[in-house]
């Protein structure tokens, strides 16, 4: 086992959570004006109709897939299913999200790096982003037939475990990961990098996104005032009632 | 009841020369930066026409606004709250660059950098994005400045619904106006509930609407919620920005940049009292043309004593209610009626308001049949049509643009009674329903429009929000890193650092 491996697997899941977390924090409180999605649709409208759908619909569904996929522990799903039925539908479900994904995302980069108007005013962290995000996609669908192959499952067991023990800061042994195709290993290495690299890229947009499901509870109006001691709620309005 | 009070603008447009010295001195205050250079928080349109961005009152293309559902409550005309969502990713209705025009600056170094060449050397276009040449110019802020272009294509124009437009591009019935247009500071702003981060709020002491650059994350649901579309994504910064009103001007009394330039003295500022508990139904009325009405119910009158009691509970300063009494906008939206609302039936209550222009009397009555409405000369036979400016101010309904136009036309003619032939014209006043006092109030407000009578700004009591000697020698107004020395261009996180003034909700 070499020590490159175990860093990777050991101490890097660490280091690129922390500094996504931390680094998120210090973004968010130093330099807010920063925090931005850094749309470029009012430059080109057409092009990201498309790919801009597609890719975040497709990207949503992966990411959610592996958080419910990875952190679920297997005595819960192993109720409803074996570990080789919950990878095939992970396959499965994952492969049509994933394309979905590469079309849209193939798309964007096209037009990033094609459009004169985008790629006039693209920061070089946002064609990183993209082709980060593509390395990562297309490695990521070149496992699948690796799974496909082993349909028992017990190549998603053992990172799942290797997750789970991470999370529980429980002690990993990372020899069982060196047993894994490569495309496991470089996919689950840079995934890892992404979270690194989130708070130093307009990456840190998903935050906000989440955020913004509070725009479904919150009144439609919002007021400011700027006197003190103003009464709880007094800027409220009076009452809500559904759809207003 | 609950008061709240409004810094609210009115244009008086039979004024308005189309001289743009607004626009540009707003330009020069606000958005002469790189990512804003497209942008205009205040521009003047010569109507008819499409406007600026392309067709902006048409909200069958764009869905800026409101709409109200069978249930009688409102809701964004672009989706409400989950669809609303649904589109973050790809706005379908934010309009491109080129709805305004690709900015562009002209290659003034080749006149003077060019080899000998039989032809003179020419200054071409360059665009300010990707900084290369432009073939052609096909747009720009103030396109059909004057009419310029084909009828055609102007009379897309969105007021000219209900009206047989095309005797209008004959060149013997054209008509013209300016409309100088800046954000409306709505008191049911829709791009406030459409912004998915909640960064856009209206200022309960002034009603001025700001959006917190903090807190703004650029998902420009706003730019497409503002059916006025005075609200501008700034493609470089990633943020939306839009008109101040200058509120740094406002809160130590002084007018907007926009108000103080004008060569016209068209633009009148003062407070307007409402009732923010009706906002929302007066918001919902059922017709459109219902709305003016509405919305003028919501104004208090700050001489009623009911109304100054209720004003103190609710915080509003004295001084600010001795300046809602001597207030122009309310002289001129609730009692004489005479200013209007920018197309009500967006259901944003607008709080930039319009007095109709007067227009030149047309063909019949130059050779010499004047249809005269008793003592003033029939409106229906100004150049400018009355359905028109209807369709521009009232939602369609003439009515009230009628009364306005005639209260003015009564205004001149009591004064040439008075100047020219020494008496009073009391008939012409009675049939338009103002008093003698009245009309010499109104005389002095929009014919010599003195500054301090069309600025009644009441200053901001920042000593209710803050303890003011903590801020004396603070760092005021400023895109820097604050007012530190050593400030370093590159940031860990990409691009400029930069910081604006912190402004929390203290709700």
């Amino acid at each position: 086992m070499s020590a490159l491996h175990a860093f990777l697997f050991e101490v890097y899941p660490y280091v690129s959570f922390t500094v996504f977390v931390v680094g998120s924090l210090i973004r968010f409180d130093q330099n807010q004006y920063s925090w931005k999605s850094d749309s470029s649709q009012m430059l080109r409208k057409r092009s990201l109709r498309w790919g801009s759908n597609l890719f975040h619909a497709g990207i949503l569904f992966l990411f959610f897939g592996h958080l419910f996929g990875l952190f679920t522990p297997h005595g819960i799903y192993g109720i409803f299913m074996t570990a080789a039925t919950k990878q095939m539908l992970a396959v499965i479900a994952g492969g049509i999200a994933g394309t979905i994904c590469f079309i849209g995302l193939t798309m964007l980069i096209h037009r990033r790096l094609s459009d004169a108007r985008i790629r006039a005013t693209s920061h070089p962290t946002d064609i990183a982003v993209l082709i980060v995000l593509w390395v990562q996609l297309t490695v990521g669908l070149i496992t699948l037939p690796y799974s496909w192959q082993h349909a028992d499952g017990t190549t998603m067991l053992v990172l799942a475990d290797w997750v789970q023990r991470i999370v529980t800061l429980r002690p990993v042994d990372s020899s069982a990961l060196a047993t894994l195709p490569w495309p496991f290993l470089f996919h689950v290495v840079l995934g890892m990098t992404i979270f690194l690299l989130l708070p130093f890229s307009r990456l840190v947009h998903v935050w906000s996104g989440f955020a913004a499901l509070g725009y479904l509870l919150r009144p439609y109006q919002l007021v400011r005032s700027r006197r003190l001691n103003l009464p709880p709620g007094h800027n409220q309005p009076p009452q809500r009632s559904a759809g207003v | 009841m609950k008061v709240r009070a409004q810094i609210a603008m009115v244009l008086n447009l039979d004024k308005c020369i189309g001289c743009h010295t607004c626009s540009v001195t707003c330009k020069n205050v606000w958005t002469s930066r790189p990512g804003v250079e497209f942008a205009y928080f205040n521009n003047v349109e010569t109507k008819p026409g499409i406007g600026y961005p392309k067709e902006w009152e048409n909200q069958d293309r764009w869905n800026g606004g409101w709409i109200r559902k069978a249930d009688g409550t409102i809701e964004p005309r672009q989706g409400a709250r989950w669809k609303l969502l649904m589109k973050i990713f790809a706005n379908p209705n934010l309009p491109e660059i080129d709805d305004y025009y690709e900015p562009f600056t002209f290659d003034y170094e080749h006149l003077q950098s060019a080899p000998e060449m039989h032809a003179a050397p020419t200054a071409r276009p360059r665009s300010l994005i990707t900084g290369k040449t432009m073939e052609k110019i096909v747009w720009g802020p103030n396109w059909e400045e004057i009419l310029g272009g084909e009828f055609a294509k102007r009379s897309k124009d969105k007021n000219f619904d209900d009206i047989q437009k095309e005797i209008y591009g004959q060149f013997e019935n054209t008509f013209m106006m300016y409309l100088p247009r800046l954000c409306e500071h709505c008191l049911n702003p829709a791009c406030v509930a459409s912004c998915p981060s909640g960064s856009i709020y209206k200022r309960e002491e002034d009603g001025i609407v700001l959006i917190d650059q903090d807190k703004c994350r650029g998902w420009r649901m706003c730019v497409s919620g503002c059916p006025y579309k005075k609200i501008y994504y700034n493609w470089q910064s990633g943020k939306a920005e839009k008109c101040t009103f200058c509120y740094p001007r406002i809160e130590v009394g002084q007018p907007t940049v926009c108000s103080e330039t004008c060569v016209g003295r068209i633009r009148y500022l003062g407070v307007l009292l409402y009732d923010a508990d009706r906002i929302r139904e007066a918001a919902s009325v059922e017709h459109d043309r219902d709305l003016y009405q509405a919305q003028l119910r919501l104004f208090l009158d700050p001489n009623d004593a009911q109304v100054i009691a209720q004003a103190h509970a609710d915080g509003v300063p004295d001084a600010w209610l001795e300046a809602a009494r001597r207030s122009p906008t309310y002289k001129m939206a609730v009692q004489w009626k005479v200013a209007l609302p920018l197309h009500p039936e967006y259901r944003t209550l607008p709080m930039v308001w319009y007095v109709p222009p007067l227009s030149p009397i047309s063909a019949a009555a130059n050779a010499g049949n004047i249809e005269a409405n008793g003592e003033i000369p029939d409106v229906e036979k100004l150049r400018i049509p009355v359905k028109y400016l209807a369709n521009l101010l009232t939602a369609g309904d003439t009515a009230p643009v009628v009364r306005a136009l005639e209260r003015m036309l009564a205004m001149r003619a009591y004064q040439r009674a008075k100047h020219v032939e020494g008496r009073v014209n009391s008939a012409v006043l009675q049939q338009v329903g103002m008093t003698e006092h009245e009309v010499q109030d109104m005389y002095r407000l929009m014919a010599i429009a003195n500054y301090e009578d069309r600025f009644v700004i009441p200053s901001t009591h920042r000593e209710y929000a803050e303890n003011a000697f903590d801020v004396r020698g603070s760092c005021g107004f400023s895109f820097g890193n604050g007012c530190s020395d050593g400030e370093s261009q590159v940031s860990l996180f990409g691009g400029q650092k930069k910081r604006t003034i912190p402004i929390k909700a203290k709700v």
